[in-house]
């Protein structure tokens, strides 16, 4: 760990400030917020991130879950894991999120990760995580060691050339079928970003994984109202039964009439550089009955143009089985 | 012993009683290795290699040194003298080359330097700033594939050293062509790394004369040996003090080079120094289950008789140690076939050096042969209990000596019952619980039981307590409580009195806890102790105490910790310290001291544990989810000496079976032989939400050839076979025999 200054804002102007004074808000940015830690300090310990200045935010007046005005719900950056998991509007409206949650990480660590923290989880591509290692998105142009090295857990979609590390987060592929907006304060004031835009993909600078700028604060979290009648289900696929990242992962919503899917949202996770949202499958759902062919065909569209690594082929297989098995379960 | 102390009132051997030192543990008092601090206390952080294979060109120390807090950067040039440990020497070390000998690099994370600093977080940001360039740098052989062409059709296998036979019998080449049923398969496991909780640590003081080192150990006794050896002190100098292991799974068996460098460091700086690992050094630099390959050819007639076993197999092996997985352990007895050879070779690999892990040998080679038996009974359309009833020896084969106490048909049977095997239909994918299909499978385990020299002390107080003391350790399996159990056992003074003094090598040389033999060890010399300690209260009490009115030791007895008049009650009697209060004695003392069995070179008997598994594996096919239902084990290790510690060890061993079979692996990165999993989250073993409900029966027959108590070990045992048992559970609910552990879930997408 490299040495730096701690301070702890008092309210969001004063982190904004603190954090303006960074060059980047992506990787080797000099600043950091701190919420949860279990994120940062993690790879502060590993000399993945080095900020000269960390600061706290805490304290900030961001832990609350409201509704929203328009019957949608604003989430708070600062809202612990556990308590969004465990907030009565979320279990009621969008169990997605309740179930997407709860399969991440361990009791401990959702005790501790925040909304905003989760939003901007890092990889969990080993070579990133090591210093000693080539990796683009750690030290740009330094090559990718995963591609011919051990891949098993990485994407298969969205990857380029550069890099073809996964978003790891259950969280943010719920918000993705969603269609939440997050809510930045800036220097320049608020902006309000969907989800769909927020992640970047690698391309040629795998380094920028969103769309944060120095001083950026996430400051909540919208859902859109629920949809009516929509029924909803997350499922995670890994080798163990509980604390471990998505192999593939599927969140759905979807809602009926007359025999015919009328409203379908499908994001997969595990498989993509960013959380997976997919038109295509939404596509193959529209208008069609609710059956597993139906079903079939849409995970067949999830995954087409997936391009397979040397170790994590099988993920294509697996998210198929995934989204088919998340559809089914969510409409029987 | 008096000779109703079994059936005695305070009889505690057999007694499920809850661990004495539980209290100190859940509510933080009991000191772990880490845990001791003492004033001046350094931090000491070692720095790694990068590479696998090559020569260290210059290692530059400046930046660290100029880094806040840093006391000094070691590297070979002034680290101090170490000394070679000789070939001839038995003690228990893996990596005998003393750390920082010289520039060569043979494995990634090799220490190459050593930062000291005020404290932790300062010594490892130094630690970081340590630049080494390298020369010669090769290429790291770090592959699996141990010998890609197994075998020819002549049965002679390529390999890295010429086979000798570790066992033959008979002429099992000929016998496996003319069987009428045959089974040729090739066995894969994979590298596997300790991970206990408890991270290798060492707190090292010295005093200019002598050491005492605080360490995680298994083996007080042989770090003792082996540290003043290569420190080049004499032994009395150097004490090891192991008061609680976070346990080791015989990963902390050795010596490792971290504890000569925090002795080093103390020896040069005269201040206490403190070195933990951190989790990515212990998949490096502290030993790991080497990979194995293992081909086993099953003959057998047509009925399912075995006429021919041969198991060939292939080990890695680091350049730095002579560490031999023994993967042919048991096959040379475990079935009866009069027709078998087994051989074994290495493979060289540039890897940080292998070491014993739970169950070695035995429990990659029970996965293998346990694996053939079910591929043979399938060959056959022959239940697979029926096929391992139908081969049981009546003696050890490969010896021709009887077992003391073999009763593996009974584990089998018992276990069938309690697991409704009965109901087992055997075709895959057959059985069905709704969506989910089950999957059956069984297998069989054994593991040596054997004791190795030991003393101990009993100490009747004063105060009422009486005292136990040896330098063995407990490493998480419950030496503590079982040790006061036989002492509680020998004296009739409740567990509760009885005080346990271990883990430190001032007390008498006590044995090594591993191999499943600590506690079969201890019985001897701790009953001898007793009994003189007993026989040197009979004599006071006959000479000090004036309530037995100048009676003879002879006309006296000891019960329930008293003395009493031979034919009279125990409550007729005085308490011992009632007795040491009247002859004014501060206490009596017995030592005993007894042999060992292990290296016997004609033993009348062959000592072994046994047992089955029987497991239930559910299978999604259409989410490619495999998890393990339930299990059913039965185990034979002679007398349990405490059931709920006992229940608690196979249990831990079906867990990490469960790892074993479906999780487990370290991966090396073939470009720099880097361990790259080396963290929790990625190293995958078994949760608590992958442990099903699990029944655990002990025949409980005393084996009273190795002891008077009867008891054999069983830290080991459970995790043999069990791996065997879940992939033939695999195969029944898929149809995919996994042969190359762990079972993926690429290797499942095939099925159905
Ligand atoms: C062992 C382990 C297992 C895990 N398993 C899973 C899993 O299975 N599934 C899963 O989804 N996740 C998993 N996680 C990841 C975990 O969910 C994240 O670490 C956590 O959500 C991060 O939240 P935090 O509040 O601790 O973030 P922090 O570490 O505090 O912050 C992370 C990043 O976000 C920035 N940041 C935080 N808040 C804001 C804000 N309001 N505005 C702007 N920037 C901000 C910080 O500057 C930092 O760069 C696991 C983590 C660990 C350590
Ligand atoms: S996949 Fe991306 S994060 Fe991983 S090594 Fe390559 S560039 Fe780095």
């Amino acid at each position: 760990m490299e040495t730096f200054t701690f301070s702890r804002a008092a309210d969001p102007a004063e982190a904004i400030m603190a954090g303006a004074a960074a060059s980047t808000a992506q990787q080797g940015a000099e600043v950091r917020f701190v919420a949860g830690g279990t994120t940062l300090i993690d790879l502060m310990k590993l000399d993945v991130e080095t900020p000269k200045r960390v600061v706290d935010i805490n304290r900030l007046p961001l832990a609350k879950v409201e509704r929203a005005p328009d019957g949608g719900l604003k989430i708070g950056a600062l809202v612990r894991n556990s308590d969004l998991a465990h907030s009565a509007d979320v279990q009621r409206d969008y169990p997605v999120l309740s179930e997407a949650l709860l399969s991440g990480a361990s009791g401990q660590l959702r005790n501790m990760a925040t909304t905003g923290g989760n939003l901007l989880q890092r990889t969990r591509c080993i070579y990133f995580r090591n210093t000693d290692t080539p990796c683009n998105k750690r030290e740009p142009g330094s090559g990718c060691s995963a591609i011919e090295g051990f891949n098993r857990n990485l994407a298969v979609l969205g990857t380029s050339e550069q890099c073809i590390a996964s978003n790891p987060s259950d969280m943010n592929v719920a918000l993705t079928a969603l269609e939440a907006t997050i809510v930045i304060q800036g220097v320049q004031g608020e902006r309000r970003v969907p989800i769909g835009e927020f992640f970047l993909l690698p391309g040629d600078t795998p380094n920028r994984e969103t769309v944060m700028q120095p001083g950026d604060l996430i400051t909540h979290v919208l859902l859109p109202p629920p949809h009516p009648g929509a029924r909803s289900h997350y499922l995670k696929l890994r080798d163990r039964a509980s604390y471990e990242f998505a192999l593939a992962s599927a969140a759905v919503v979807l809602a009926s009439e007359g025999g015919a899917i009328r409203h379908a949202r499908v994001a997969l996770g595990g498989v993509g550089t960013r959380p997976w949202r997919s038109p295509e499958a939404e596509a193959a759902l529209l208008s069609k009955p609710a059956t597993r062919a139906t079903f079939a065909a849409a995970s067949e569209a999830a995954v087409r143009g997936a391009k397979p690594y040397s170790q994590n082929g099988f993920k294509i297989e697996l998210a198929k089985r995934c989204l088919t098995s998340a559809l089914a379960t969510a409409t029987a | 012993m008096p000779s109703d102390a079994a059936t005695a009132p305070h009889a505690a051997v057999g007694r499920a009683t809850v661990r004495v030192d539980g209290p100190l543990k859940v509510s933080g008092a009991a000191r772990y290795t880490s845990d001791f601090h003492f004033p001046g206390m350094l931090y000491a952080v070692p720095v790694g290699a990068t590479i696998a294979s090559g020569t260290i060109a210059a290692i530059d120390t400046r930046a660290a040194e100029a880094m806040p807090g840093v006391r000094k950067v070691y590297t070979r040039h002034n680290i101090g003298k170490f000394y070679r440990v000789p070939t001839s020497s038995k003690a228990l070390i893996n990596e005998r080359r003393p750390p920082l000998d010289d520039d060569a690099v043979h494995y990634y994370g090799q220490y190459i330097a050593l930062v000291v600093a005020d404290t932790f977080e300062h010594a490892t940001a130094a630690a970081r700033k340590v630049k080494a360039s390298y020369s010669a740098v090769t290429n790291p052989n770090v592959s699996t594939s141990l010998a890609p062409a197994m075998g020819d059709a002549s049965g002679k296998l390529p390999a890295n050293e010429p086979r000798q036979p570790d066992s033959e019998r008979g002429d099992p080449d000929a016998a496996f062509a003319s069987a009428s049923v045959q089974v040729d398969h090739t066995y894969n496991t994979p590298f596997e790394t300790h991970s206990s909780i408890e991270l290798h640590a060492s707190v090292a003081t010295f005093d200019g004369v002598r050491f005492t080192l605080y360490e995680t150990t298994q083996a007080v006794m042989n770090s003792r040996q082996l540290i003043a050896q290569m420190l080049g002190v004499p032994t009395e100098d150097v004490r090891i003090v192991t008061e609680f292991l976070g346990t080791g799974f015989g990963g902390k068996g050795s010596v490792w080079p971290h504890s000569l460098l925090a002795a080093a460091a103390a020896r040069d700086l005269r201040q206490p120094v403190k070195l933990v690992l951190t989790r990515e050094e212990t998949f490096e630099c502290v030993g790991h289950r080497p990979h194995t390959q293992q081909r086993i050819r099953l003959g057998a007639t047509s009925d399912g008789k075995l006429v021919s076993l041969r198991h060939d197999f292939i080990y890695s092996r680091a350049r730095l140690t002579e560490y031999r997985e023994n993967c042919g352990e048991s096959s040379s007895f475990m079935y009866s076939t009069p027709n078998l050879r087994i051989t074994s070779a290495f493979a060289g690999r540039d890897t940080g050096v292998a070491t014993t892990m739970r169950g070695p040998g035995a429990v990659p080679g029970m996965y293998a042969l346990e694996s053939a038996m079910d591929e043979l009974a399938v060959a056959l359309k022959m239940d697979p209990v029926e096929l391992r009833l139908k081969n049981e020896p009546a003696i050890d084969e490969s010896k021709n000596i009887p077992f003391s106490s073999r009763h593996l048909k009974e584990c089998l049977t018992t276990g069938a019952e309690k697991f409704g095997w009965s109901r087992r239909k055997p075709e895959i994918g057959s059985m069905r619980d709704g969506d989910v299909i089950l999957g059956w499978g069984v297998a069989a385990c054994t593991w040596m039981a054997a004791r190795i020299p030991a003393q101990a002390s009993v100490m009747f107080n004063a105060d009422g307590s009486v005292r136990v003391a040896s330098a063995t350790q407990d490493i998480g399996t419950g030496t503590y409580t079982v040790l006061a159990q036989m002492v509680s056992q020998l004296t009739g003074v409740t567990v509760d009195r009885v005080k346990v003094v271990i883990g430190d090598t001032t007390l008498p040389p006590g044995p090594f806890s591993g191999g499943s033999m600590a506690t079969a060890s201890l019985v001897p010399a701790v009953a001898q102790a007793a009994r003189e300690a007993i026989g040197r209260l009979l004599a006071a009490a006959a000479e000090g105490d004036s309530h037995f009115d100048k009676a003879s030791v002879a006309q006296l007895d000891f019960h329930q910790g008293r003395v009493h008049r031979k034919g009279q009650q125990p409550n007729e009697g005085r308490s011992f310290e009632d007795v040491l209060a009247a002859a004014r004695l501060g206490h009596v003392e017995g030592h005993g001291k007894s042999a060992g069995t292990r290296d016997e070179e004609h033993p009348a008997y062959s000592t072994h544990s046994f047992g089955a598994h029987f497991v239930e594996v559910a299978w999604q096919p259409e989410i490619a989810r495999l998890r393990v239902n339930r299990a059913v084990t039965v185990i034979d290790a002679g007398r349990i000496i405490n059931p709920l510690m006992g229940r608690n060890q196979i249990e831990g061993a079906v867990t990490m079976g469960i790892g074993m079979a479906l999780f487990e692996e370290t991966n090396y990165d073939a470009r720099n032989g880097m361990p790259v999993n080396s963290n929790l989250a990625d190293y995958i073993m078994a949760t608590h939400a992958d442990t099903p409900p699990m029944d655990v029966i002990f025949l409980d027959y005393p084996d009273t050839h190795l002891n008077e108590m009867g008891a054999r070990g069983i830290g080991e045992i459970g995790l043999a076979g069990i791996a065997a048992a879940i992939t033939n559970a695999v195969y029944h609910a898929t149809g995919v025999r996994v042969r190359d552990l762990p079972v993926h879930i690429e290797d499942l997408l095939i099925a159905a």
